[in-house]
C-alpha cells in the first residue's frame, strides 16, 4: 500500500485571513492526506524547516494579501538551497493570472484562484504526488 | 445539469423556510413601533425621512499622498464620511521600513507609520466638517492618538472630533487574526480607549462592534448575530468594571454587520440584533438612556460572496445585499465594488458602488417608509428564529464564563470553521450555486482593469520614515516612549502616554514595541 501523502499548508506574511486554508486543510484531511498546518504569520525559512521536519511531499501556500510576489520565490529559492527541489509547492489566494503565470514558470507546480473546487485540488495534488513517486 | 429548484429550503444559516407563511407562524402579532423599545422596527421613527444613512466607502491603498487624493474625490463625487483601510504592517503595529513589511507595505491599504503620515493623509480635509471611520483593532489607541493630534493641528478640538474606532479585540482572535497582545491587555486597552472617549470625545464612537469578520471567515449569520452581541457585552462588562456608568459610554457603542447573500435572513438578523441588544442593555445592565439601548449600526456587503469568475455579476449581487441592509435600517453602508475579488478598487469601480448605494437611495423610493417588511409573516418568523438561535450561543459562552474563555478554548473559532467547510462542500456538491462559479459559467472571465500597487511605496515611504528619523527631537521620543512602559506596567489609562509619543513623533512600531515589552505578544493554537 502507498503511503499517505504528507501536505503542509502554510498561512506566509502578516495576513491573517485564514478561511480558505482551514477549509483546503479539512479537504485534504477528508481525502486521506496527512496535513500540517503552520497557522498564521510565518516566514519563508519557517516554512521550509517545517516542510524538512514534517518531510512532506506538498507545500500549500495561503496567501491573500498580495505579497506573493515577495514571498513565494523566497521559498523556492530556500528549498533548492537545501536540495528539497522535489517538494511540489502549489499556491492558492487572490493571485491575478499574470503573476500566476510568473509563478508557474518558476517552478509553482499550481496556482488555485478564487472559485477553485475542493475536489479539484485533491485531484491535483494525488496526480502530481503520484507523478513524481 | 443545474438544479432549477433549488433545495435545501433552508436560510443560508441552515433555518428552515416553509412554502409559505399564515399569521400562526408569528410570535408576537404585534409590534411596537419603529423607534420604540426594543427597537426591532428601527431606532428612529422616521428612519430615513429624518436621515439617509451615511454612504462610507472604506477606502485607503498604497502612500497617504495617493490615499488623500481618493479621499478628496470621493468627497467630491458625494459620498457623506471617509472610511480608512490601512495596510497589514500598519495593522499589525509595524513601521514601513520594518522586516517584517516585506512585500506588504501599502497594498491592502495605506500605509501610516507616524503622525507625519496621517497629517498628510487628512491635508485638506476638515475634520470638523466630516467624520471618519477607521479600520484598525490592536494599534487603534496610537492610530487614535495620531488622528487627534491631526485634529488639535488643525485646531478642531476633542469634543468636535467626530468618526468611529473599530477598535473590535475580540472578533480578531475570533476572525480576522490581526492581533498583536493576549486577549487580557488588548481588553485593557479598548477599555482605555472607551474611557478616554467617555471623557473627552463626545462625537466618536470609541468601537465598532463587528461581525462583518466574522462572518467573512465563514460563519452562519445567527453565529454572526451572536458571537457580535456577546463582544459587545464584554466590552460592556469591561468598561462597568472599569467603573463607568453604564449611560454614560453605553451610547456611543455602535455596531457593524455583514449584508449577505440570503435577502431575508439578513433583514432579519439586523431586526433580531437591535431587538436583543436593546433587552440586554436594559435587563442585564440597567441601562436607561435610550440611547444606550439603541443598536445604531454600519453594514457592508458580503466580501467574501464576490466571485472573481464574471466580474460584473458582482454588481448586481452587491446592489441586493445593500437592499437587505437599507430594509434591516442601517446607519451607514459601504457597497463593495465588482473587482474587489480580486484586488483593492479601482476608482470606476468604486464609483459604480457609490451610485448603486445612491441609485437605491434616490430612485427605488425603499426609504419613505421605515421597516416596509414589518408586518410579514415570513420576516417576523425569521427574525424570532434569529433571535432564539443567538440566545442559545449566548447563553452557552456565558456558561463558558465570557468570551475570553471561550475564545481561549477556541469555542467561536471551531463553529466558524465547521459552518465555513460545510459551506465550502456545499458549493463543491452544488447543494448552493454560484453563478459563474459552478453554474452558467462563461468560457473566459476576462479581469477588469485592476489597481496594481508595486514596491515604490514602500520605498517612499522608508524614505520618509528615515527623514523624520533624522529630524525629530530623540530625547522626548525615548522620554515619551519610557513614560508609557511605565503607565503600561501600571494602571493608568494610557491614552495620555500614546498622544504624547504621537506628538514627540514616534513612530506607530516604537509605540507598538514599547507595548510589546510590557504585555508580550499572542499566539493562537490554531483550530482546523
Amino acid at each position: 500500500m502507498e503511503s499517505r501523502i504528507r501536505v503542509l499548508v502554510a498561512k506566509p506574511g502578516l495576513d491573517g485571513h485564514d478561511r480558505g486554508a482551514k477549509v483546503i486543510a479539512r479537504a485534504l484531511r477528508d481525502a486521506g492526506m496527512e496535513v500540517i498546518y503552520t497557522g498564521l504569520r510565518q516566514t519563508p525559512e519557517m516554512i521550509v524547516s517545517a516542510a524538512l521536519q514534517e518531510d512532506v511531499q506538498v507545500i500549500g501556500l495561503s496567501i491573500l494579501s498580495g505579497a506573493h510576489k515577495a514571498i513565494v520565490p523566497r521559498v523556492l529559492e530556500l528549498l533548492r538551497e537545501r536540495g528539497m527541489q522535489d517538494v511540489l509547492v502549489v499556491v492558492g489566494g487572490t493571485i491575478p493570472d499574470t503573476d500566476a503565470a510568473e509563478l508557474k514558470a518558476t517552478g509553482v507546480a499550481a496556482v488555485f484562484q478564487p472559485g477553485a473546487s475542493l475536489d479539484g485540488i485533491v485531484e491535483f495534488i494525488r496526480g502530481a504526488v503520484s507523478a513524481a513517486r | 445539469m443545474i438544479p432549477t429548484t433549488p433545495k435545501p429550503h433552508t436560510t443560508l444559516s441552515g433555518i428552515p423556510v416553509e412554502p409559505f407563511y399564515t399569521p400562526a407562524d408569528v410570535p408576537e402579532p404585534s409590534l411596537p413601533n419603529p423607534g420604540v423599545f426594543p427597537y426591532t422596527r428601527g431606532i428612529h421613527r422616521d428612519m430615513y425621512r429624518g436621515k439617509l444613512w451615511t454612504m462610507r466607502q472604506f477606502a485607503g491603498f498604497a502612500t497617504p499622498e495617493e490615499t488623500n487624493a481618493r479621499y478628496r474625490y470621493l468627497l467630491s463625487q458625494g459620498q457623506s464620511g471617509l472610511s480608512v483601510a490601512f495596510d497589514l504592517p500598519t495593522l499589525m503595529g509595524y513601521d514601513a521600513d520594518s522586516n517584517a513589511a516585506l512585500g506588504e507595505v501599502g497594498k491592502c491599504g495605506v500605509s501610516v507609520s507616524s503622525l507625519e503620515d496621517m497629517e498628510i493623509l487628512f491635508d485638506g480635509i476638515p475634520l470638523d466638517a466630516v467624520t471618519v471611520s477607521m479600520t484598525i483593532n490592536s494599534p487603534a489607541p496610537v492610530i487614535w492618538a495620531m488622528y487627534l493630534a491631526v485634529g488639535e493641528k488643525q485646531g478642531v478640538p476633542f469634543s468636535k472630533l467626530g468618526g468611529t474606532l473599530q477598535n473590535d479585540i475580540l472578533k480578531e482572535y475570533i476572525a480576522q487574526k490581526e492581533y498583536i497582545f493576549p486577549p487580557r491587555p488588548s481588553m485593557r486597552l479598548v477599555t482605555d480607549v472607551i474611557e478616554y472617549a467617555t471623557a473627552h470625545t463626545a462625537r466618536f464612537n470609541p468601537v465598532s462592534i463587528s461581525g462583518y469578520h466574522i462572518r467573512e471567515a465563514g460563519s452562519t449569520a445567527v453565529q454572526e448575530l451572536a458571537f457580535t452581541l456577546y463582544d459587545g457585552i464584554e466590552y460592556v462588562k469591561w468598561a462597568l468594571e472599569r467603573g463607568l456608568a453604564v449611560d454614560s459610554f453605553a451610547p456611543r457603542l455602535s455596531f457593524f454587520f455583514n449584508a449577505h447573500n440570503d435577502f431575508f435572513e439578513e433583514i432579519a438578523k439586523y431586526r433580531a440584533a437591535r431587538k436583543i441588544w436593546a433587552e440586554t442593555m436594559r435587563d442585564r445592565f440597567g441601562a436607561v438612556a435610550e440611547r444606550s439601548l439603541k443598536l445604531r449600526f454600519h453594514s457592508q456587503t458580503a466580501g467574501c460572496s464576490l466571485t472573481w469568475q464574471q466580474p460584473y455579476n458582482n454588481v448586481v449581487r452587491t446592489t441586493l445585499q445593500a437592499l437587505a441592509a437599507v430594509l434591516g435600517g442601517t446607519q451607514s453602508l459601504h457597497t463593495n465594488s465588482l473587482d474587489e475579488a480580486y484586488a483593492l478598487p479601482s476608482e470606476d469601480a468604486v464609483t459604480l458602488a457609490l451610485r448603486t448605494q445612491q441609485i437605491i437611495a434616490h430612485e427605488s423610493n425603499v426609504t419613505a417608509t421605515a421597516d416596509p417588511l414589518g408586518g410579514s409573516w415570513f420576516i417576523e418568523r425569521l427574525t424570532s428564529d434569529m433571535e432564539r438561535g443567538a440566545r442559545r450561543y449566548i447563553e452557552r459562552i456565558d456558561a463558558m464564563g465570557g468570551m475570553i474563555p471561550a475564545i481561549e478554548r477556541g469555542f467561536p473559532q471551531s463553529e466558524i470553521a465547521d459552518a465555513s467547510y460545510r459551506y465550502q462542500r456545499a458549493i463543491d456538491e452544488r447543494d448552493q450555486i454560484i453563478v459563474g462559479v459552478n453554474a452558467f459559467q462563461a468560457e473566459h472571465d476576462d479581469a477588469p482593469e485592476l489597481l496594481e500597487i508595486d514596491e515604490r511605496p514602500a520605498r517612499e515611504q522608508a524614505a520618509k520614515l528615515e527623514r523624520l528619523r533624522a529630524r525629530r527631537n530623540a530625547a522626548a521620543v525615548e522620554s515619551s516612549l519610557a513614560d508609557l512602559r511605565r503607565a503600561a506596567s501600571g494602571t493608568d489609562n494610557t491614552m495620555p502616554y500614546i498622544l504624547e509619543a504621537v506628538r514627540a513623533y514616534a513612530t506607530l512600531g516604537e509605540i507598538c514595541d514599547a507595548l510589546r515589552d510590557v504585555f508580550g505578544t499572542y499566539q493562537e493554537s490554531s483550530v482546523i
